[in-house]
């Protein structure tokens, strides 16, 4: 069809035919086409724009929850609690312990000391268990950060009319003690210092185990493998798994690290002596299910960068009489190392923010403590965030925007520190 | 100083101790050996891998399948799933599955065709230097991020823009377009991958005959790179079914057989999320159930995947 024209309008013009049969062919349709191609060209910028204008609503919408009124009412003023010139802040530790006792009933007292006696705590967590029970903070009411900044004075008026002896302050919900606290049932008070530590925890686990692993079995592939029926499984098998949703890893690891393996990854076959029984939903779960789920990642990666190594730098080091290992590991890994380290740290980001599998292996919704070894519980911090956006107070949507950017701004040190390495090693190659 | 310079005799050995040569094939190399055993078995933990998903959903469905609560029939063709009263029928998650995907796949695909097209033949070096990373970005964003997203600003843009009382606050609808910015860039920068394939020649020689840029992009280019295209979009596809937790977060809880992307309805992956985060206990039906589910979706994404690479494999153009 399309042949047919081409070649009558070539022959037209051989020939020299009547100029109407040419107008009929070109030019009434000229005008119309570059319109549309006018037309479509403006409709494939829109679309990419649609892209950039979905990241910036994103980034506003985060930075929107993040900040703004907040208004809070206190059971009782802290100001009252501390009868003389010092503060709160100010008090010692024994100041502040005498001070709850005072304020609430001996059963809680005591239940508090059992939890963890007054002298072994710092005078930061008994300034945080005076608040927390006898000042008792409350969010009645948040607002995002556009709506306080245009009607800050009408909210004034109205925290004073609706929530008398409520305090109207802007708050920053990402901050110092957000950061540093602990895990609250209470928005004002909770902190993302356990999902932080969480977090790094699982991904050291899975840097361990998935970068050795990865670069061997890459290594394999490129450098050892044969033609043969096994090795082209092997990677028709790898090739299948990088598409696996990673939910599914998240049953797998449900199924073997947590309950087959349970002896192991809680740790019980080592003697380790956990107080809190995870049964197996431990970091150790969760950091090799997150590894078995970017392996495959790192696999195709490293393999890339290896091809990437020109035959002669191998070739050469055959020649003077190097065996293949040698080879390998003098020649080969160190060109290769920085496309490598590049794939596996943007693969890392990934398990970073993965939040299905660890949901399915079991991350707890509430840990008060610092994770201590690989064999206690765990929550990360895109599960706290999970959490968090699953609560229906206004105040929880606020902090799980400001997990979310400190989230944010641990996955871009990754990743530009990715592509730092990519541009300052990339020269040096060939 | 200068007069200790030592004379250094280049090969020692063979001229001193032996006239015969070795013969270094007969030295057996263990360590070579056993470090090749090791890279093996690396390489091998991938098919373990497989192996163990598949025994063991397998074996957990299989519990399912054979328990008296359930048969094959019922779970292929039941209309509610509630565990509570024993109705395990799977169409209401394989169809807000359906519908979610449907809804991505509606905003991703013209989007994504459109952004690649524009990249790979209109955009300028500089403009490209400047959108690709953005776009990486989208995809690099956690997708529990992208939950937040969907339910604080997508869902009240819909029940601002369509009404309150049609649209609920947990709805499909907007976990869908979401979800659809989410594989945008995937289906974008592999289409893109397709495109800048093509070679060149092919270009000029359509804009010698005449055609426009447009012409050229969607007559020659897009019907060229057709196989890596399509891979793309199943490919795609087959991350917006297997995606979790922005339906998880936006979607909204509970299995609902609803044609309205505007109700809540429960995917496939949402209710394993939901109902694996709470007390689950091993051997119930429950526990059972869930593993049912995620054969299902590891066996649809596993078909959508193969039938992908079998696209790129079998159809691709090869031009020299």
């Amino acid at each position: 069809m399309s042949a047919n024209p081409q070649r009558d309008e070539f022959g037209n013009a051989q020939s020299g035919q009547t100029e109407a049969t040419n107008r009929f062919i070109f030019i009434p349709n000229l005008t119309s086409r570059h319109r549309r191609g006018r037309i479509w060209a403006i409709v494939f910028l829109a679309s990419t724009i649609v892209g950039v204008i979905a990241l910036t609503a994103l980034i506003v919408t985060i930075l929107n929850d993040s900040f703004g009124y907040a208004a809070i009412q206190f059971t009782v003023q802290p100001e009252t609690l501390a009868p003389g010139e010092k503060t709160l802040e100010q008090m010692t530790c024994p100041e502040l312990a005498s001070l709850l006792e005072e304020n609430i009933s001996p059963n809680r007292f005591r239940q508090i000391q059992s939890e963890k006696p007054f002298s072994e705590r710092t005078q930061r967590e008994c300034y945080e268990l005076v608040i927390t029970e006898v000042a008792k903070p409350k969010a009645v009411e948040t607002w995002p950060l556009f709506y306080s900044l245009q009607y800050r004075h009408e909210l004034a008026l109205y925290v004073e009319q609706k929530y008398p002896g409520s305090e109207l302050v802007f708050r920053s919900w990402i901050s110092k003690d957000f950061i540093s606290s602990h895990q609250s049932s209470d928005p004002l008070l909770a902190g993302l210092r356990t999902a932080i530590l969480g977090s790094l925890f699982v991904i050291a686990i899975v840097i361990v185990v998935a970068f050795p692993v990865g670069i061997a079995a890459a290594i394999y592939l490129e450098e050892y493998a044969t033609q043969s029926w096994i090795n082209r499984v092997i990677q028709t098998n790898i090739n299948n798994l990088a598409g696996v949703p990673s939910i599914i890893y998240g049953m797998l690891g449900l199924a073997f690290f947590v309950r087959a393996l349970e002896p192991l990854t809680s740790g019980t076959i080592f003697g380790a002596t956990v107080s809190t029984t995870a049964n197996g939903r431990t970091i150790l779960s969760a950091g090799l299910t997150l590894a078995l789920l970017i392996l495959p990642v790192i696999i195709i990666n490293s393999q890339e960068a290896i091809r990437a190594v020109p035959s002669s730098l191998r070739e050469a080091s055959y020649g003077m009489g190097a065996t293949k290992w040698q080879t390998v590991w003098y020649h080969v890994l160190p060109n290769a190392l920085p496309g490598i380290l590049t794939g596996a740290i943007l693969s890392v980001s990934r398990a970073f923010g993965e939040t299905a599998p660890l949901v399915v292996v079991g991350a707890s919704t509430f840990i008060t403590y610092d994770p201590g070894n690989i064999f206690s519980k765990f929550t990360t911090i895109p599960i706290q965030i999970y959490q968090w956006t699953s609560r229906p107070q206004d105040a929880f949507r606020n902090i799980a925007g400001a997990a979310i950017i400190i989230l944010l701004v641990l996955l871009l040190t990754l990743n530009a520190t990715a592509i730092l390495l990519r541009t300052r090693f990339s020269r040096r190659l060939i | 100083m200068a007069n200790e310079v030592k004379i250094v005799p280049l090969m020692p050995e063979v001229s001193t101790e032996s006239a015969k040569p070795q013969n270094l094939r007969k030295h057996p190399r263990i360590i070579e050996s056993i470090i090749q055993a090791f890279l093996f078995i690396c390489g091998a933990i991938s098919i373990f891998t497989t192996i163990g998903i598949i025994v063991y959903l397998g074996e957990e469905a299989l519990g399912f399948f054979t328990s008296s609560e359930v048969s094959l029939f019922e779970f292929f063709t039941g209309t509610v799933w509630q565990p509570q009263i024993g109705n395990f029928g799977i169409l209401p998650l394989l169809n807000a599955t359906l519908m979610t995907t449907g809804i991505a796949m509606l905003v991703a695909l013209p989007l994504g065709m459109c952004v690649a097209i524009y990249l790979s033949e209109y955009a300028s070096p500089k403009m490209r230097s400047f959108l690709k990373p953005i776009l990486e970005v989208i995809a690099g964003i956690p997708t529990v991020v992208l939950g937040f997203f969907a339910l604080y600003t997508m869902t009240p843009l819909l029940r601002a823009l369509i009404g309150k009382e049609i649209v609920q606050v947990y709805n499909t609808a907007s976990a869908g377009l979401v979800m659809g910015i989410l594989i945008l860039p995937l289906i974008s920068s592999m289409t893109e991958d397709a495109l800048s394939a093509v070679p060149r020649s092919l270009r000029e020689g359509a804009y010698g005959l005449g055609a426009t840029r447009l012409e050229v992009a969607t007559q020659v280019v897009v019907p060229a790179a057709l196989s890596g295209i399509t891979a793309a979009i199943i490919l795609g596809f087959s991350r917006a079914v297997g995606e979790a937790m922005i339906v998880a977060i936006a979607a909204g809880a509970g299995p609902n057989l609803t044609w309205n992307p505007f109700r809540p309805a429960e995917t496939m992956t949402g209710h394993i999320v939901r109902i694996s985060g709470g007390d689950l206990s091993y051997d119930s039906i429950d526990y059972n159930s869930l593993f049912a589910i995620a054969l299902m979706l590891f066996l649809i994404t596993l078909l959508l995947n193969l039938v992908s690479q079998r696209i790129i494999k079998r159809f691709r153009e090869v031009y020299e």
